[in-house]
């Protein structure tokens, strides 16, 4: 196992309990714009004549408003009852401009990232970073090679503002706001967030973060990030979203397209750690064409909801993709997770592997689908879904779903439960180890075969935010 | 002879059970103490009081360790005192690693702020030699924890880390069950080896087969969460040919 894989394990072994002990606290900071109550078309409209949008984004607004009113409320969703979204900002500003420098940032603000690592490791290991507070963009840098190698990048916002003429083609066009209710919200409400274009064959040996911070109570954070890899391009991407402890709640409805042409190479990080008072729903869709490759890789620590199935469309023939979702869930949390895996083409291949904890209460759900639909011959998905749980309070469940039309194609499933025993931690304190230490071993062990196969970069973001976190961490379970 | 070990008038309750009903024993340094009984005796059931298993209570007695009472203290602090117990039947841990663990363990002794990564390599060498020593063969190392680990297996393995762990006090939960011959022959080569080193050795067992290797000092006999006789290796072979029948009826 590498270095980071270790160091990780220790951290999340330590505890679980995210945004606690985050040090972060939530303090005033200075806003421009604030809109809220009825989300009515007037709303909407400002919302785009604020940002200066051309006109097709508006009438994508305003479709998507008069979708949200249509559709009806998804039931099964957790967490619904709580929201109500008339007693939320649904536009924040916060008072700044992009900043390309960390100094440039107001104090208050700045400080927040910091406590967060945020400028470290942008230092240490990024092409770029980009930060969002509330519903803009506060930071953004890129290394001078980026732009030399003719990569786009820069906040959703401004490429929207600039009217890139890609934009139309792709956005919301791999996840179109008629999807759902909570899609087409977006679609009305959206802010904030990252636009990439990766020329033909450029790859990005370093990854680029977006890093999305909800600052207070009673809000929505709906950013949109949109990467499209060009032919057999490489990229790398890390999503980091945090938020301090605050009194209230607040909504995350963000969403993440990627579209990875012929051969191309998108590797997509969350590390998910909000505040125990962050609601959160997202909408993550890739379309892979033929010989590209999607991995989603998904560390979803904190919220008190999460709700979020990054899913492909393996378009063309030998696309692969690979989601690798690590949730824990501890205390009075729910974490609906799944991957969803479309195989569209003939020998394209899907691997999903779920790890999910519940301690204290905790709820895990997994729902996930895989579809083969007839054509895409000699297609192969694996699934694992692997939960472990520690004590009698806490729960998970697996709602597998396979629709397969292939007769040639090949779907496995494996799925394990697996229980903190008292035998196994009498076990390892009779040897020394402490009740954490041996809790840590074990679920070390659960997560061996995940943690070896997880992106460095990964390990490395993960583990400073957890640092952060569980410092003067208690005991799990 | 130092006494090591201290049980005084043991009652333990589990699972709202009373199943030792006032247990007195006393293990010395470079002793050999075997405890027989039939099963259900309640044998099992002192070595995890002793090592401090929770829902073990004990309600009337005590145990002293080197004259120190440690039945508040939680296991992971015995076993830092240096109790160890080489369990019946370990538990599978899946997903660790056997080297993981010996390493975590080890680390842990030597106030290793990082349990995952071995600060000392002398030890390495260390564990070839004992796994050596116990007949197991070094793949052992990347298996998962006693999963799939054959009777004969898991029992050299809980040797092997007797030997590596270096405790004062070694409680053995029957070392010698699930093994063929040739493996009851090493184990008992251990055992006096360990005694040779001043150690003290509870050797429970309800077979007196492994007497024919290592001959214990001391026997207790436990019947029905009571001690039924107290002898020498004479009780042991007595028990042997004849049976429990000899105890209950004294
Ligand atoms: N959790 C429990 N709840 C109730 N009874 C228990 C519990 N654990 C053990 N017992 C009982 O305590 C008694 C002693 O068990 P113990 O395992 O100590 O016996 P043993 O002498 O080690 O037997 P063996 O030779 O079979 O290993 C048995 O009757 C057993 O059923
Ligand atoms: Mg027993």
């Amino acid at each position: 196992m590498n270095k980071g894989a270790i160091k990780l394990r220790e951290e999340l072994l330590k505890g679980m309990d995210a945004v606690d002990m985050l040090g972060l606290t939530s303090k005033p900071y200075k806003i421009e714009v604030e809109l809220r109550g009825k989300i009515t078309r007037d709303v909407v409209e400002e919302i785009s004549r604020i940002k200066k949008e051309p006109d097709w984004m508006r009438r994508l607004r305003l479709r998507s408003l008069e979708l949200f009113e249509k559709l009806p409320m998804p039931k099964w969703v957790p967490g619904i009852e709580e929201i109500d979204l008339e007693e939320l900002a649904y536009y924040v500003k916060p008072e700044a401009t992009i900043a390309k420098n960390w100094d440039d940032l107001p104090k208050e603000i700045r400080e927040y990232y910091e406590k967060l690592g945020i400028p470290e490791a942008e230092a240490r290991f990024l092409a770029g970073l980009y930060a969002v507070m509330d519903s803009e963009t506060v930071y953004g840098r890129v290394k001078d090679a980026l732009k030399e190698k003719g990569i786009v990048i820069m906040s959703m916002d401004e490429a929207v503002q600039k009217d890139l003429p890609i934009l139309k083609e792709y956005f919301m066009r791999i996840f179109p706001p008629s999807d759902h209710k909570f899609a087409a919200l977006h679609g009305a409400l959206w802010s904030g967030g990252v636009f990439m274009y990766v020329p033909k064959g450029v790859k990005i040996p370093e990854p680029i973060e977006g890093f999305f911070l909800i600052g207070k109570a009673y809000e929505g954070q709906f950013e949109h990030t949109l990467i499209i890899a060009d032919e057999g391009s490489y990229v790398n991407f890390i999503e980091g979203c945090s938020a301090p402890r605050f009194a209230g709640y607040s909504f995350h409805d963000g969403m993440v397209e990627l579209y990875a042409h012929k051969n191309a190479v998108i590797k997509f990080t969350t590390v998910q750690n909000w505040s125990r008072n962050v609601i959160n729903y997202n909408n993550k869709r890739a379309i892979a064409e033929s010989g590209a490759r999607v991995d989603w890789f998904e560390g979803s620590i904190g919220s008190k909801i999460t709700v979020t199935y990054p899913s492909t469309i393996l378009k063309g023939e030998g696309a692969v993709s690979r989601s690798m979702v690590v949730s824990l869930s501890k205390g009075p949390v729910i974490k609906d997770t799944g991957s969803k895996m479309i195989h569209l083409a003939p020998r394209t291949r899907s691997r999903i592997v779920n790890k999910t904890i519940s301690a204290g209460g905790g709820v895990n759900i997994y729902r996930g689908l895989i579809k083969i639909i007839r054509g895409a011959k000699y297609s192969q998905a694996d699934v694992e879904c692997d939960s472990l749980i520690f004590d009698d309070k806490s729960k998970a469940h697996t709602y597998p779903h396979n629709q397969v039309d292939e007769p040639t194609a090949q779907v496995t499933h494996e799925a394990t439960t697996g229980r903190l025993s008292e035998p196994q931690l009498f076990y390892l304190q009779s040897r020394g180890l402490g009740e954490d230490e041996a809790k840590s071993l074990i679920v070390l062990g659960f997560l061996s075969d995940i943690l070896v196969e997880l992106p460095f970069e990964y390990l490395n973001v993960l583990n400073r935010v957890i640092q952060l976190e569980f410092k003067e961490l208690g005991s799990v379970g | 002879m130092q006494t090591a070990l201290k049980v005084q008038n043991l009652k333990v309750r589990v699972g709202g059970k009373e199943i030792l009903k006032g247990v007195d024993l006393e293990l010395n340094y470079g002793e050999i103490h075997a405890v027989m009984g039939p099963n259900g005796s309640g044998k099992s059931t002192l070595a995890y009081t002793i090592m401090g298993r929770e829902g073990y209570e004990i309600v009337e007695g005590d145990i002293l360790f080197d004259g120190v009472s440690i039945k508040d203290l939680p296991a992971d602090e015995r076993a830092l005192r240096g109790l160890f117990l080489g369990f019946q039947e370990p538990p599978s841990i899946p997903g660790v690693r056997f080297s993981t663990f010996l390493i975590a363990v080890i680390n842990k002794r030597m106030g290793a702020p990082d349990l995952t990564t071995l600060k000392d390599p002398k030890k390495l060498r260390e564990i070839y030699n004992l796994l050596n020593e116990v007949g197991l063969n070094r793949s052992v190392l990347s298996r998962e924890l006693n999963v799939g680990f054959s009777g004969g297996e898991k029992k050299r393995s809980e040797m092997l880390q007797a030997l590596l762990l270096d405790p004062k006090v070694i409680i053995l939960d029957e070392p010698d069950s699930g093994l063929d011959v040739d493996g009851v022959r090493k184990i008992a080569e251990i055992i006096k080896e360990l005694k040779a080193k001043g150690k003290a050795i509870l050797l429970i067992t309800h077979y007196a087969r492994l007497f024919n290797f290592v001959e214990p000092d001391k026997v207790t006999v436990l019947v029905d969460g009571k001690v039924a006789a107290t002898g020498g290796p004479e009780l042991a072979h007595m028990i042997e040919e004849k049976g429990y029948q000899v105890v209950r009826q004294q």
